[in-house]
């Protein structure tokens, strides 16, 4: 049975313009030990679908779905105290600027250990252990002095190993990378990646890569889907992605990469889309 | 008849660090020794990451800090900002774009005066001519005369950058430095980017300095490429020997880190899986 199912997604903002609808009847499955990565641009509804699923947007968002179901519990019926449980412990969540996403005022050690306070209910030994432990897992040296610094006084590439010790201290069945290494150099992307990797496989986790990085879509999933103006365009595994894309827009989003250059122009999204281009292309 | 547009030797950039109650005052080496030339038409990609000293070499190169020693020529013509200055004429054959087009435009100005301000500032030329150029600069960027009187926050990210390329452009500069320029664009709207950029060095024969992370929009668009690493460059040369024959370690590192995205890897990755 698959770890998460989501059937027949849709959100909608209430805007001043009437409803905008950002997610447009989404369905997916992530089983455990799989990788998926969901791959669009910017306004895609990528970011938002998931966020769907951790139940953290903002009240002018109206969720629908036909089915929503992770590990055997319906999202949809959930009440608000019971999936407050369920978030951060189960399913996790890692965000794009590691600098933004962890709180100033607090040491590294405290925002680690309040995750286990609050779901695991450790006692004070047990949890600076455990995030001795965690830190060393992520792979940051002097994991005991480490506790006791500030987000500002670490690099974005450690603070990025901080958040993932965060997503996997109570070892979740699920763990969401909403563009973990956008914000990252090239050498300290390759490290995250790796260690993504390395804790999936470890743990078993299933792990869904939200990227616009057709790179990391390459080194990193077993199967992809490919979403365009809140529509699924594609979903397939990710050799015949790569091999043979189905969509023109996956064909598109291929070609428009620079190593695929052919001749002096890079192909656009227009040139396949015609009419449909994404914003930005035309008026 | 050298056509050399800009050279530089042994650039170096230190900045003082003041002490304060408990710490001691330091000097960080930002730029250390740097050479370089690049031909008119011609592109230097400089590539790095974070904190090797690659905008700071793009603020030395385009007049706004000057160097703490070494030689820079522009059109033959050597300039030292700290004593002599910067002239109009001088900012008229340097222009920069930056990597942020969000942050770069001012959102209370709309974009004909964002493009008329360079001529407002650095010539002489009547708020008629000014608006006849901003208009035509406006159109060979891609964009609409609809766009003439609307304001930044009514534009995409992509529309964004071809106003700052526009803004760029205004003064007719020969070199223009582009600091990350695509690095927050999506995949489709970098393409696009790009592709003006090069129509627009064929049009203007101008000479690009790229700074940039991304290896794949480097090689797409540099001929010779720098790699700095911690304020040196550490390999310089034309694009295909570096990018077919890395000879420093870095750079190999560099390589290596960089995603893959063709069939080949993907079957190799896969298949280590399995195993």
């Amino acid at each position: 049975m698959a770890l998460l199912e989501i059937e027949n997604l849709v959100v909608e903002f209430a805007t001043a313009s009437g409803p905008f609808r950002a997610v447009d009847g989404v369905s997916l499955s992530v089983d455990q030990r799989e990788v998926l990565a969901i791959v669009g641009e910017s306004g895609s509804g990528k970011s938002v679908s998931m966020l769907a699923v951790m139940g953290l947007l903002p009240w002018t968002a109206k969720v629908s779905a036909d089915r929503m179901v992770f590990a055997g519990r319906d999202l949809l019926k959930l009440t608000l105290p019971d999936r407050r449980k369920m978030i951060g412990k189960d399913m996790a969540m890692i965000f794009q600027e590691p600098m933004a996403s962890l709180n100033p005022c607090f040491t590294v050690g405290f925002q680690i250990e309040e995750v286990l306070r609050v779901h695991m209910g450790l006692d004070k030994k047990q949890r600076r252990e455990r995030a001795i432990e965690l830190l060393h897992q992520v792979g940051i040296p002097e994991p005991a002095e480490r506790l006791r610094s500030y987000p500002h006084q670490m690099s974005g590439g450690q603070c990025q190993r901080v958040m993932i010790a965060i997503a996997i201290a109570c070892n979740p069945k699920l763990l969401i990378a909403d563009e973990p290494t956008t914000a990252l150099d090239v050498t300290i992307q390759k490290q995250i990646l790796d260690l993504l990797m390395k804790l999936q496989a470890e743990h078993g986790m299933g792990l869904i890569m939200i990227t616009h990085n057709m790179g990391v879509v390459a080194e990193t999933a077993d199967r992809v889907i490919v979403q365009y103006k809140g529509r699924k365009m594609e979903e397939a595994d990710v050799l015949s992605l790569f091999e043979s894309p189905k969509s023109n827009y996956t064909k598109a989003l291929l070609s428009a990469l620079p190593d695929n250059a052919v001749g002096d122009r890079l192909p656009t999204i227009a040139d396949y889309l015609g009419e449909d281009a994404p914003a930005g292309a035309a008026s | 008849m050298s056509n050399i547009v800009l050279q530089g030797k042994n650039i170096t950039r230190d900045y003082h660090v003041r002490g304060g109650l408990f710490t001691k005052a330091r000097t960080v080496h930002a730029v250390k020794g740097v050479s370089f030339s690049v031909e008119k038409g011609k592109t230097l990609a400089i590539v790095g990451e974070s904190g090797c000293g690659k905008s700071t070499l793009a603020r030395i190169i385009t007049l706004i800090d000057p160097a703490t020693s070494g030689e820079l020529f522009i059109d033959g013509q050597q300039i030292d900002i700290s004593k002599a200055g910067l002239t109009p004429e001088l900012r008229r054959k340097v222009q920069i774009i930056f990597q942020n087009p969000y942050g770069s435009l001012n959102p209370r100005q709309k974009i004909g005066d964002v493009l008329g301000e360079p001529l407002l500032i650095n010539t002489d030329k009547s708020a008629g001519e000014r608006r006849d150029l901003a208009m035509k600069m406006l159109l060979k960027v891609g964009l609409e005369a609809k766009h003439f009187n609307r304001y930044p926050h009514m534009f995409s990210g992509g529309q964004r950058q071809r106003i700052a390329i526009a803004r760029a452009l205004m003064l007719n500069p020969s070199l223009l430095v582009l600091d990350e320029p695509v690095s927050a664009l999506d995949l489709s709207v970098q393409a696009q980017v790009l592709n003006l950029l090069a129509d627009l060095q064929d049009e203007f024969n101008l000479t690009y300095v790229f700074i940039s992370h991304d290896l794949s929009v480097v090689r797409y668009i540099a001929d010779e490429v720098m790699v700095m690493y911690f304020g040196e460059a550490v390999e310089y040369g034309s694009r295909d020997e570096v990018f077919s024959n890395p000879q420093h370690s870095y750079t190999k590192t560099l390589f290596a880190a960089t995603p893959r995205a063709d069939v080949a890897s993907i079957k190799a990755r896969l298949a280590r899986k399995a195993a």
